[in-house]
């Protein structure tokens, strides 16, 4: 009944996208309440990642609606910008400005999009850079940071906007494994402090921390959706249990006494 | 001095004469240099569209100027093109357009390169955080354009200023000819004079390009990302 109750954010209502005539969502229904932090989680070329594109209008949709708030999302609308403004997107290859400064990258969009003034921008810019570590950094090229550094930045510059949503695509998947968990822990924070979010990611033992809800999507499709605890313990589906069966390896050397 | 033949530099007005000479080097350069960026860069956003005719015949004008050696393209338009259609054309004026049409291919291309070169992630991001087309074009991605695109061309000026010195081959008298007749006239009283009047020529060409390689190898190491 708990649920009910939330206010709810974004509804997606019977999603079809494809390119050409190879169909890479079919049919997917989803609403996300307030505060709620879902993990999207399948095998590569499900359609995680489109999913995500499709909710920030980066993708034309061939069916279906996207709402936010009851504001449809149409990547060719006029209000797409103004829409964009309430969704933080970080991506899996960090995307900053190279020709400008971290305090820079962080400061354009809430400056010249939502026409904020300087001072207010850069004190957020900075205790934004504070808690995730960066802070010294206020003042180096992207290029002078390491690929965690760049993440968590881009982060920061998704959060600066004041987003209702943030959306993660494979955040850490383009990282060295010792700088996963920075940028994971970064997350998890911001989850605890009560953001919404939608994650894709392929770190299960984070999903399983992290999320409320866990949608698995499989050729296009939401295949289970569950909540951590019951997804990863006991799978109903088929495929589920053949994905998550792809996470274990079975020993091959007999250490025998 | 008399070794080096330099000293054939300092008689009369031979000097001057030479440094007229480099003036018109430079001035050729400088005329073909502004129209080849202008025509470039419009040449390089139309090599960006997808439309087949258009690739096809960029393809063939980009392989042209590349096969061409630049001193068939000054004979075909000098020689060529004033004997087959009957017009006068002055040597300075067919130099200027066999250099332009080589210098927009050029430009033309790194242009192309330069634009296509900005990943589409650099769009994307930048939409996502809210910014409209004509934003994302002034803050993004036209200044990473012009930080690429602006060592690049710097080099191409030097490269034109460098070949410049065909176009005594179809009677303008630039530096390379001014230094020629200086050696000639004064081949009796210097006869080394082609060692030493070739070298003043040599820092000539020098003093003129290395500060503007300087220059783009500064901004390219300053812009490296």
């Amino acid at each position: 009944m708990a649920e009910l109750l939330k206010e709810e954010l974004l509804r997606i209502e019977h999603l079809r996208k494809a390119y050409d005539n190879t169909v890479v969502l079919k049919d997917i229904s989803l609403t996300v309440h307030k505060g709620e932090v879902i993990v999207v989680i399948g095998p590569s070329g499900c359609g995680k990642s489109t999913l995500l594109r499709c909710i920030n209008g980066l993708e034309p949709i061939q069916g279906g609606k996207i709402t936010l708030r009851g504001q449809e999302i149409d990547g060719n609308s006029k209000d797409i910008a103004q829409i964009r403004q309430k969704l933080g997107m970080v991506f899996q290859n960090y995307e900053l400005f190279p020709h400008k400064t971290v305090l820079q990258n962080i400061m354009l969009a809430p400056m010249k999009v939502q026409k904020r003034p300087k001072d207010e921008v850069e004190a957020q810019a900075k205790q934004l850079l504070e808690r995730v570590g960066l802070l010294e950094k206020k003042d180096s090229y992207p290029r002078q940071l390491s690929g965690g550094q760049k993440q968590r930045v881009a982060i920061v510059r998704a959060l600066c906007m004041n987003p209702e949503m943030m959306l993660f695509d494979e955040v850490t998947a383009a990282l060295d494994p010792e700088m996963v968990r920075e940028v994971l822990d970064t997350i998890l924070e911001l989850a605890k402090a009560g953001g919404t979010m939608i994650i894709v990611t392929h770190e299960m033992s984070f999903a399983k921390a992290v999320s409320d809800r866990v949608l698995f999507l499989d050729g296009g499709e939401i295949v289970e959706e569950a909540v951590p605890e019951k997804f990863f313990s006991d799978p109903q589906t088929e495929r589920a249990k053949r994905f998550l069966r792809t996470f274990e390896y079975d020993a091959v050397k007999h250490h025998d006494i | 001095m008399q070794a080096l033949g330099i000293d054939a530099l300092f008689r009369g007005s031979n000097f001057l004469r030479l440094l007229g000479g480099l003036g018109v080097t430079l001035e050729l350069s400088l005329i073909s240099v502004i129209f080849s960026i202008l025509l470039g860069i419009i040449f390089g956003v139309i090599m960006t569209f997808k439309n087949p005719v258009v690739k096809v015949l960029s393809r063939i004008y980009l392989e042209i100027v590349r096969i061409m050696p630049q001193m068939v393209l000054l004979f075909v338009v000098f020689f060529g093109t004033t004997r087959l259609f009957g017009w006068n054309l002055s040597a300075e004026a067919a130099c200027v357009i066999v250099f332009t049409f080589w210098g927009t291919a050029e430009m033309g291309d790194l242009v192309r390169g330069a634009v296509t070169a900005i990943p589409k992630h650099q769009y994307e991001s930048s939409y996502a955080l809210g910014m409209s087309k004509a934003q994302t074009y002034y803050h993004i991605i036209v200044p990473q354009t012009l930080r690429r695109l602006i060592p690049l061309s710097i080099n191409l000026v030097t490269r034109m200023i460098k070949t410049t010195s065909l176009v005594m081959m179809i009677g303008v008298v630039e530096v390379l000819k001014v230094s020629q007749q200086i050696i000639e006239a004064n081949r009796m009283t210097s006869p080394n004079g082609a060692f030493g009047i070739y070298a003043v020529v040599f820092l000539l060409y020098f003093i003129a390009c290395w500060p503007i390689s300087l220059l783009a190898g500064h901004l390219e190491k300053k812009w490296s990302n």
